[in-house]
């Protein structure tokens, strides 16, 4: 009998409430997939849009009914349901709002979405052409963006490296795809998922083995049980040194830190634009919150911060000059706001690396703050247009402020913002995270990344000065009238750079209430 | 036999991979080079689990497994993408995006 009993198998009890935010979201791009399967080609466009923003929205409903609930480790102990947890998902689910209107739009160019027409046609060939007249949609990549979504939604709240690792995944492999299939220069596309496709999987190799090593060092992948061994050490570290080093490396390439940053600005330029920008959104904000996850919950201990402080400290320096000083000879705007992209991980890092609940604080406002800012920025590109798709030369945008003064405005609004103008929403997050590093004992980071911000305060006015002070070409491109759903988030992301600029309090608030509330 | 033995394998295994991926032009034999170091994870994994009479390094091999299988969908409709597009699958080729 007691054999008998030792074999029954007992089912482990699996939260469904506190895991709903992720479930709405796989459940929404699986039944994307069938409507793929069974929808006639002419409605599923429609579907999929209405059923992709359904799902982020009951998604956010779902967070918002948690927020009440206190401190949980769900799922046998690999999910945590926490304050950062849930900060973090609702903000990704309101940058994939925003993102999906900008996604969606077919009105900037004659009725076409910014996607090519079937992806497995060759560029220039007889099936393109067809596919292209008949008015064929990729309407793929709602579902396989909604699978990314909720991949996301994972990385930050596992808590262990085998769902981080999952997650990692699968909010990586859909990217890799949709940055392939640009409607216009489909070669630049494919070579920026080619690259994004080889250097992701080699990164997440890396990560794989560093959670390997961490195995073999405590006997379980799950981030309290490592911190336990951190805290009392019963052998040798070198194990957990190879692991975190490993582990750095498949984090710092998904928050696009230099060394580890040369894919961001070839992706960047090649995907298409309005995933560009979810994608520098929404990625940097999961790939953050899991950066935060590991190294304050699995690596906390003093033993093991004694070990990465310094280095990733380093990373942040060598991150900021890389982009501050690489963006400046930029002359394509996808790119400037690449190279942006990755000083402004160089600031959040000097964030992680302070590891006080004011700097995690410090750090849950900036994403979000610059999330908006970074969509909205990414969404005026998609609008100046010329014959070949967006015109993104910086030398083409001469003059735009005279021709197109609201676009301009607004993108000079979100520029503005990232080269930290007072009043802006960003300014506060950079202070922020200054003030947090300093309080930490790190006044060499910040004399750095205010260094960094001056450089970056050039190149960003550069782009405003070009569009306002020099004269329209004659030639120049054309401006494109959005729909109805661009219009609102590039009003939503103007709007909130500048309202979170002059009133921050409110989300200061939640994030000070949020970061305090990490399950250990 | 020392299990470590095992470990040490995995380590060349995983060194060989990345040379591989550093050193190749061919994106299918890239590719293949990470395979080879997810696998040496694999063997990691398995191995310390082995060491430490556990079970769930092994069920975490299975996890890989499938997560690996999966880039594999993603990564060779990638690269036969981009080679029915340039008649080639050499990642020196593709030099359009740079600076």
């Amino acid at each position: 009998m007691s054999a008998l009993a030792a074999t029954t198998f007992t089912v482990p009890p699996v939260e469904f409430g506190k895991l709903s935010p992720m479930l709405i979201a796989f459940g929404a791009a699986t039944l994307g997939i069938l409507v793929e399967a069974l929808a006639p080609r002419a409605h599923r466009y429609r579907i999929q849009v209405g059923l992709a923003l359904v799902g982020i929205a009951a998604a956010f409903g779902a967070v918002l009914a948690l927020a009440k609930t206190g401190v949980e480790v769900v799922a046998q102990g690999s999910v945590a349901i926490d304050g950062t947890t849930l900060f973090l998902q609702g903000t990704i689910l309101v940058i994939a709002f925003v993102g999906f209107l900008v996604i969606a739009e077919r009105k900037t160019d004659q009725n076409q979405d910014a996607f090519a027409a079937q992806g497995a046609s060759v560029p220039g060939s007889q099936a393109e052409r067809d596919t292209t007249r008949k008015g064929w949609q990729t309407t793929e990549i709602y579902p396989l963006l909604m699978f990314s979504v909720g991949g996301m939604l994972l990385f930050p709240a596992a808590n262990d490296l085998l769902t981080m690792f999952v997650a990692l995944e699968v909010l990586s492999l859909p990217l890799y795809l949709v940055c392939g299939l640009a409607r216009h220069r489909r070669l630049l596309s494919q070579e920026a998922a080619l690259k994004y496709f080889l250097l992701g999987a080699f990164s997440s190799a890396f990560f794989l083995y560093g959670a390997a090593m961490l195995y073999g060092y405590a006997g379980s992948v799950n981030l309290a049980v490592i911190a336990q061994h951190v805290a009392h050490p019963d052998a040798g570290s070198t194990l957990l040194y190879a692991g975190l080093a490993m582990l750095g490396v498949g984090l710092l390439f998904k928050v696009g830190a230099a060394p580890f940053h040369m894919w961001t600005p070839d992706v960047y330029q090649g995907a298409p634009t309005p995933v560009t920008g979810f994608m520098a959104a929404a990625t940097k904000i999961a790939a953050f919150g899991a950066l935060v996850r590991v190294l304050d919950v699995g690596l906390g201990g003093s033993s093991a911060v004694a070990v990465w402080r310094p280095v990733l400290q380093a990373v942040a320096v060598i991150t900021m000059l890389v982009g501050g000083i690489l963006a400046l000879t930029q002359r394509d705007i996808k790119r400037m706001l690449a190279y942006s992209a990755i000083l402004n991980a160089g600031y959040l890092l000097i964030g992680v690396t302070s590891t006080t609940a004011q700097a995690r604080a410090a750090v849950l406002f900036y994403l979000p703050v610059y999330g908006v800012a970074i969509i909205g920025a990414f969404a005026v590109v998609t609008l100046v247009r010329d014959a070949g798709g967006e015109a993104t030369d910086l030398s083409r945008w001469a003059g735009l402020g005279k021709r197109a003064p609201i676009p301009a405005a607004l993108l000079a609004v979100f520029l503005l913002a990232f080269a930290g103008i007072p009043f802006t929403s960003i300014f506060i997050g950079k202070f922020a995270i200054f003030q947090a590093a300093l309080n930490a004992g790190a006044p060499a980071l910040v004399i750095v990344a205010v260094l960094a911000s001056a450089l970056a305060a050039f190149f960003y006015l550069r782009v405003v000065v070009v569009m306002f002070f020099s004269d329209p070409l004659p030639d120049g491109p054309t401006i494109a009238h959005p729909s109805i759903a661009v219009k609102t988030a590039l009003a939503v992301a103007a709007f909130a750079t500048v309202a979170l600029g002059i009133a921050p309090s409110l989300l200061l608030h939640l994030a000070n209430n949020s970061a305090g509330i990490l399950a250990k | 036999m020392n299990p470590a033995n095992y470990l040490y394998l995995s380590a060349i295994l995983f060194t060989l991979g990345a040379l591989g991926v550093l050193i190749r032009r061919n994106a299918i034999v890239v590719f293949m080079c990470i395979e080879l170091m997810l696998n040496a994870a694999n063997l990691a994994f398995v191995t310390f689990a082995r060491m430490r009479g556990a079970l769930d390094g092994q069920i975490i091999a299975f996890f890989t497994m499938v997560v690996a299988a999966a880039e594999v969908v993603v990564g060779l409709a990638i690269i036969i993408m981009v080679f029915r597009t340039r008649r080639s699958a050499s990642v020196d080729d593709a030099n359009l995006l740079k600076y």
